[in-house]
C-alpha cells in the first residue's frame, strides 16, 4: 500500500480523529483504486494520492467545518515574509517541547497545518504541495511563510502562558 | 539592513527549493555571515522540530490488516499500479508484512528492474538508510573494501548540485553489492554497483521502459561492472549523476 503510514499520519492531522482518519485513508485507496486511469504516467504519484486524500478529506462533515472557519487573509500577496522575526526563536525552541510544537500544530489553521506537514514532515518539494493542494506556487511559497510565522506566535503563546 | 534581502528568502533557501547557482552564491553568504547562519540555525530547528511533532500517528496493526485485506480483495487495474504497490510492499516488509499478490505474475526481467526498486524503496523507509554515513566519496569508498568482491570509483561532486549520503551492502539475486546513497534538491538517488558476470542474464536485456516505473532509472555496464541509478528525481538529474561515474570509472 503505497505511502499507507504516511497517509494515516496526515489523516489524523487533518480529522484530529482516529476512527476519521481510518475512513479517510481507506476512502482514499478505493478512490485511487477506481480512478487509477486518470492517473497520469510520469506525474508524481505521491501528491496525486495525497489529493485525494485531501479532497475526500475537505468534503466530510470534519473538513466542511474546518474550512467554513478559516478565512485566509491576504493570502496571495506576492510579498513573502521572512518567518522569523528579531525574536530570539532559537531560545523559544529549546525551551519548548515536543508537546508545545505539537499543540501549536494542533491549533493551526487547517490551510497552515496540512502545508507545513506536507513541506517539513513529507519533504515534499514545492511542486508537489502545488499539485497535492491545487495551488500556484507562489501561493505554496507565501502560504508556507505565513504558517511558519503563525506557528512560531503559537509557541510564543504558549511560552507566555507557562 | 543588508541580509534583508537573504533573509526574505532564507526559508526557499532551507527548503532546497531556489535554483543551483543561487543555492551555491546563499550557500558561501550563509557561511560567512554570522547573522544568517544564525538565522538559518534557527530555522533548520524549527523545521526539525516540526518534523519530530509531525510524525505522530501509526496506524494499528489491525487497521493495517484490514486494509491489506480489501486491497489484496480488488483486482489490479493495471501493470503501474500493481507495480507500484509491489514497490511499496518492500516498505511494508520493513514493519513486517509483504504482499505478494502480484510479484509472480512479471516478467522475469521487469521483476530485476522493480528488485531495483524494491531495494531503493526499502532504503528510503529504513530508519538507518546508510551503514557508513560520510559526505566523503575517500571514507565511504574505503569502507566497501573487504565486504564486496570488486573496487569501484566515486565520482567528485563538487558544484554538481549532488551531495553523497553514505553507503551500504546490498544483494541482489544473493549478489553482494554496493548501495550508495545521494541527494539532489530534496530527492534521494541510489546508485547501485554489482559485478556484472555475477547478475542473472536477464538484465543484458533492455533496461525496462521509465514510463513503466514511478522512479527514473539507467543502468549500464563498464568495467565489469553493472550499474544502475534509480530514484524519483528528475530524468535529467538521474542522468546527470550516471554521467558522473561513467567518467569517473
Amino acid at each position: 500500500m503505497p505511502h499507507f503510514e504516511r497517509l494515516y499520519n496526515f489523516a489524523c492531522w487533518l480529522t484530529h480523529d482516529r476512527e476519521e482518519a481510518e475512513d479517510l485513508v481507506q476512502e482514499t485507496y478505493a478512490k485511487a483504486l477506481k480512478g487509477f486511469a486518470s492517473f497520469r504516467p510520469g506525474t508524481n504519484f505521491r501528491a496525486w494520492i495525497y489529493k485525494i486524500l485531501r479532497n475526500a478529506f475537505l468534503s466530510s462533515r470534519t473538513g466542511l467545518k474546518q474550512t467554513a472557519m478559516v478565512p485566509l487573509d491576504l493570502e496571495d500577496e506576492e510579498e513573502i515574509l521572512p518567518a522569523v522575526e528579531e525574536t530570539p526563536e532559537s531560545i523559544l525552541l529549546r525551551r519548548s517541547d515536543g508537546e508545545r510544537v505539537q499543540l501549536a500544530l494542533e491549533q493551526l489553521p487547517l490551510a497552515y497545518r496540512e502545508i507545513l506537514l506536507l513541506c517539513e514532515v513529507e519533504e515534499m518539494s514545492y511542486r508537489e504541495i502545488s499539485d497535492a493542494l491545487a495551488i500556484p506556487m507562489g501561493t505554496v511559497m507565501s502560504r508556507l511563510s505565513r504558517a511558519r510565522k503563525t506557528l512560531g506566535e503559537g509557541l510564543r503563546l504558549q511560552l507566555q502562558k507557562g | 539592513m543588508v541580509c534583508e534581502s537573504w533573509r526574505a528568502k532564507l526559508d526557499t533557501y532551507l527548503d532546497g527549493e531556489v535554483p543551483d547557482e543561487e543555492m551555491r552564491t546563499f550557500d558561501a553568504h550563509v557561511r560567512n555571515c554570522p547573522s544568517c547562519s544564525a538565522d538559518a540555525l534557527t530555522r533548520v530547528q524549527m523545521k526539525r522540530a516540526i518534523q519530530v511533532a509531525g510524525k505522530r500517528y501509526t496506524p494499528s496493526a489491525e487497521f493495517r490488516k484490514r486494509m491489506q485485506q480489501k486491497i489484496a480483495a480488488k483486482p489490479q487495474r493495471s501493470l503501474a499500479w500493481g507495480w507500484m504497490f509491489t514497490a511499496t510492499a518492500a516498505a511494508v516488509i520493513v514493519v513486517g508484512t509483504l504482499t505478494s499478490v502480484y510479484v509472480g505474475t512479471r516478467s522475469g526481467r521487469n521483476q530485476a528492474f522493480s528488485e531495483i526498486a524494491d531495494l531503493h524503496v526499502a532504503m528510503l523507509a529504513s530508519s538507518s538508510p546508510v551503514d557508513v554515513i560520510s559526505t566523503d566519496r575517500h571514507t565511504v569508498k574505503p569502507w566497501f573494501q573487504g565486504k564486496i568482491p570488486f573496487a569501484f570509483n566515486l565520482p567528485e561532486l563538487q558544484n554538481t548540485g549532488f551531495s553523497l549520503l553514505g553507503g551500504r551492502m546490498t544483494y541482489l539475486d544473493q549478489t553482494p553489492g554496493a548501495h550508495l546513497i545521494y541527494d539532489v534538491g530534496k530527492h534521494h538517488i541510489s546508485v547501485f554497483v554489482f559485478q556484472e558476470r555475477s547478475l542473472p542474464a536477464r538484465l543484458d536485456k533492455d533496461p525496462v521502459s521509465p514510463n513503466q516505473l514511478t522512479f527514473n532509472i539507467e543502468t549500464w555496464t563498464q568495467g565489469g561492472l553493472r550499474y544502475f541509478v534509480i530514484g524519483d528525481a528528475s530524468a535529467a538529474n538521474i542522468d546527470s549523476l550516471a554521467k558522473l561515474f561513467k567518467a569517473a570509472s
